[in-house]
């Protein structure tokens, strides 16, 4: 496990000729791979790129997209976007967040299946209101679907 | 090369960089909190805006100065942007100054005053982030900090080690370490430059003055200093004294005022470091000599010093491959702490007292030396705790004593003598000229005077010195700032550079820039200091460590048999 990690890394530096303008891009490499940034690689490109760890952790904590925690298996994804919240979005990121118990701190669920966090704009307002669900795009949503949702998800594990 | 027009007025300009250093030389004080000179180039505290001809607004900081350029400072615009931003920075800022330590030396203090904020028209806002007093030296506040962003870039530029940086984003952004853990946790190496730029008091240096008061008042304890040198040149400063003024007398006065027992003078330490290192050096260079005679050549690497503490640590961490290099001698304050005790067990045989040695160091990195655990003996320390100038500073303005009007006194015995080369330990320089002085045993001014024009004197971040002894060459290097190091050490690894000794102290100018002392500091400062460091070598009838009587005495008394103390890992048991 902890050679594969590694190679991980390795990898995906030496697709970048390990030049450290592209860290953005290895950093979203690592995240697709492990969904978020784990601390012990991203020491490793800090080692390997001869960049400082608070550099890195200065771009990942700027972007709202890299998450240094750990994420559930589904990463849902409510849109709040001017359309989608006009449309009654925050209704549905409620519901979803008093299904699993989640609030504006707690992103993901004890248990590691789910993952709730909002989106500016998902660029499918005709939809509105969008949730997308590790990417699958659900539209026109009501609260009482996306606890559906969720219930199925649930039983599917 | 041009003429400006500043507030009406001509003004000539030169090399200077920016505008802002063409309005101060025309004695116009800009506020500032980002701009330091030694420093890249930040703009981003806005105060030193000026407006052009035109009512435009620039920062003065970051605009290079044009010939027939027109600017003035102080117009109704600028005064109403800067008492805005100060009252923004004031809404979002932890203002309890009555208990602040920073207060009076805050500069956010100063300028709000001078500026004129008389009220806060925007409701503050409460930061409530955990302060970070674990570690040894440093105590970081984030609470207090403006965003200014001073000590991200001294911690990268002068030493390269950067720690901190900022983080998250908007409203939410900090100054912090990667994954906010705490500074003992993360590579700080505690220099403490951080804290010299820091303009409030989100970065203090980690006060010992209470524990310093407690022994100072036990019975049962015989409280002994040792005050480096770097500290006469510079503590001064704190009573309106020039930089570089010396004070060696009245701080001894003032210690003996404080309660302490014997006062003696690091610099006795520095001179036994200048024995030990330059035969381990010596050692070395002969070593290698017989091994390429007998045509085993070894890797040309130099000997490290040892004796700054923020660079040995930056060693360990960043090049574990090299500490086999690194000099196995102590720090001076760690070989006199433990000279002092057992001078102390022998001379004091039969009372029951408890010796503490607390060292006067203008260091915030020797607080973290003094609590490395090899730096105890079963469970005692060599050194109990470490002042910093600043600290003994404010013990002197605590307990009422007038520092200005002390009369001289004199160091106690049985350390009571030093030797010139000691002192010039506190600056950039002086270790590797302390021990050429050592090899030189020509004792004429000429000779002194050949060494000091070696090239190991002088402000330069590198410098470089080529030596003849007894027939070979002898290769030096001396470097400070940490950053500076990295870049020679990559040049010998690649083998672009030779050496055969590299002295690297981690903060500027050597220890006289230490972050124990007093601010502001800047490069003047720093030369001003450094002039009253040689002064005091001039002044020394003594000028050799090994013509040190206290030297002599301690080879053939204490250290006949038991030499071994004053090298690392070899404690004896």
């Amino acid at each position: 496990m902890k050679d594969s990690r590694i190679e991980v890394v390795d990898a995906v530096l030496n697709k970048y000729d390990h030049n450290k303008s592209y860290l953005i891009a290895v950093l979203q490499e690592i995240q697709n791979e492990y969904k978020y940034l784990p601390e012990d690689l991203l020491e490793q490109v800090a080692r390997k790129l001869d960049i400082n760890l608070s550099k890195i952790f200065s771009v990942a904590t700027f972007y709202e997209n890299f998450s240094l925690v750990p994420k559930g298996k589904y990463i849902i994804k409510v849109c709040d976007g001017t359309a989608c919240h006009v449309r009654k979005s925050i209704p549905i990121l409620n519901a979803m967040r008093k299904e699993l118990g989640l609030d504006e701190k707690k992103h993901t669920t004890d248990d590691m299946l789910f993952t709730v966090e909002t989106v500016s704009c998902l660029g499918a307002c005709g939809l509105a209101p969008v949730i997308t669900i590790n990417d699958k795009v659900y539209a026109k949503m009501t609260p009482d679907m996306t606890v559906e949702i969720l219930k199925t998800l649930r039983s599917e594990g | 090369m041009g003429n400006m027009i500043i507030d009406g007025q001509i003004v000539e300009f030169g090399e200077e960089k920016n505008i802002l250093a063409v309005i101060r030389k025309a004695g116009i004080e800009l506020p500032t909190f980002c701009y330091h000179s030694e420093l890249s180039v930040y703009g981003a505290c806005r105060m030193c805006m000026v407006e052009d001809k035109w009512g435009g607004t620039l920062t003065s900081c970051s605009t290079p100065p044009k010939d027939g350029m027109e600017v003035r400072t102080n117009t109704e615009k600028l005064k109403k942007h800067r008492k805005m931003i100060l009252e923004l920075l004031l809404a979002n800022h932890d203002r309890d100054c009555t208990t602040c330590e920073k207060s009076g030396r805050c500069r956010l203090q100063e300028i709000a005053l001078k500026v004129g904020v008389k009220q806060i028209r925007f409701g503050q806002e409460k930061k409530e982030i955990p302060v970070d007093d674990l570690g040894p030296s440093i105590v970081r506040n984030p609470n207090k900090c403006i965003l200014c962003g001073d000590c991200v870039r001294a911690c990268q530029e002068i030493q390269g080690v950067g720690v901190l940086d900022f983080a998250y984003r908007g409203s939410n952004l900090q100054v912090t370490t990667a994954f906010n853990k705490a500074l003992h946790q993360v590579d700080c190496v505690n220099c403490g430059q951080c804290r010299v730029v820091c303009p409030t008091g989100a970065l203090m240096i980690k006060k010992d003055i209470d524990r310093a008061y407690e022994a100072l008042q036990d019975r049962n304890k015989r409280v002994i200093a040792q005050i480096a040198p770097a500290v006469r040149v510079a503590i001064g400063e704190e009573f309106g004294m020039e930089p570089g003024a010396i004070t060696t007398g009245k701080i001894v006065a003032a210690l003996r005022k404080l309660g302490f027992d014997q006062i003696f003078d690091t610099a006795v330490g520095a001179d036994l470091t200048v024995i030990e290192e330059a035969e381990e050096l010596m050692e070395r260079i002969q070593n290698r000599e017989q091994q390429a005679k007998k045509g085993k050549p070894q890797a040309q690497f130099p000997l490290f010093s040892s004796c700054c503490p923020a660079w040995f640590k930056y060693a360990e961490q960043k090049h574990p491959d090299l500490m086999g290099h690194v000099s196995s001698c102590r720090s001076p304050q760690q070989m006199f702490g433990v000279v002092i005790k057992e001078e102390f067990k022998k001379l004091y045989k039969n009372d029951d007292k408890e010796n503490v040695v607390i060292a006067i160091m203008p260091c915030t990195a020797k607080k973290f030396e003094a609590a490395r655990p090899e730096n105890s003996n079963n469970g005692i320390r060599d050194v109990d705790m470490v002042i910093t100038t600043q600290e003994l500073a404010i013990m002197i303005q605590q307990s009422g004593i007038v520092f200005g009007e002390l009369e001289d006194e004199a160091l106690d015995m049985p350390f009571g003598f030093t030797s010139g080369a000691g002192v010039i330990f506190g600056v950039s320089g002086g270790v590797s000229e302390a021990v050429l002085r050592y090899y030189f045993k020509e004792k004429n001014a000429a000779t002194l005077q050949n060494i000091s024009y070696s090239g190991v004197r002088g402000m330069e971040g590198v410098k470089e010195a080529s030596v003849e002894i007894d027939g070979r060459n002898v290769r030096i290097g001396v470097v400070h700032g940490l950053k500076n190091a990295e870049s020679l050490i990559k040049k010998i690894e690649k083998g672009e550079e030779r050496f055969d000794f590299v002295e690297v102290m981690a903060c500027p100018g050597g220890c006289i820039g230490g972050a124990g002392q007093p601010i502001p500091q800047n490069s003047d400062v720093r030369k001003k200091r450094a002039k009253g460091i040689y002064k005091v070598d001039k002044a020394s009838p003594i000028k050799r460590s090994e013509d040190n009587p206290a030297i002599e005495a301690l080879y053939s008394g204490i250290l006949i048999s038991n030499r071994e103390i004053l090298h690392r890992h070899k404690h004896k048991k």
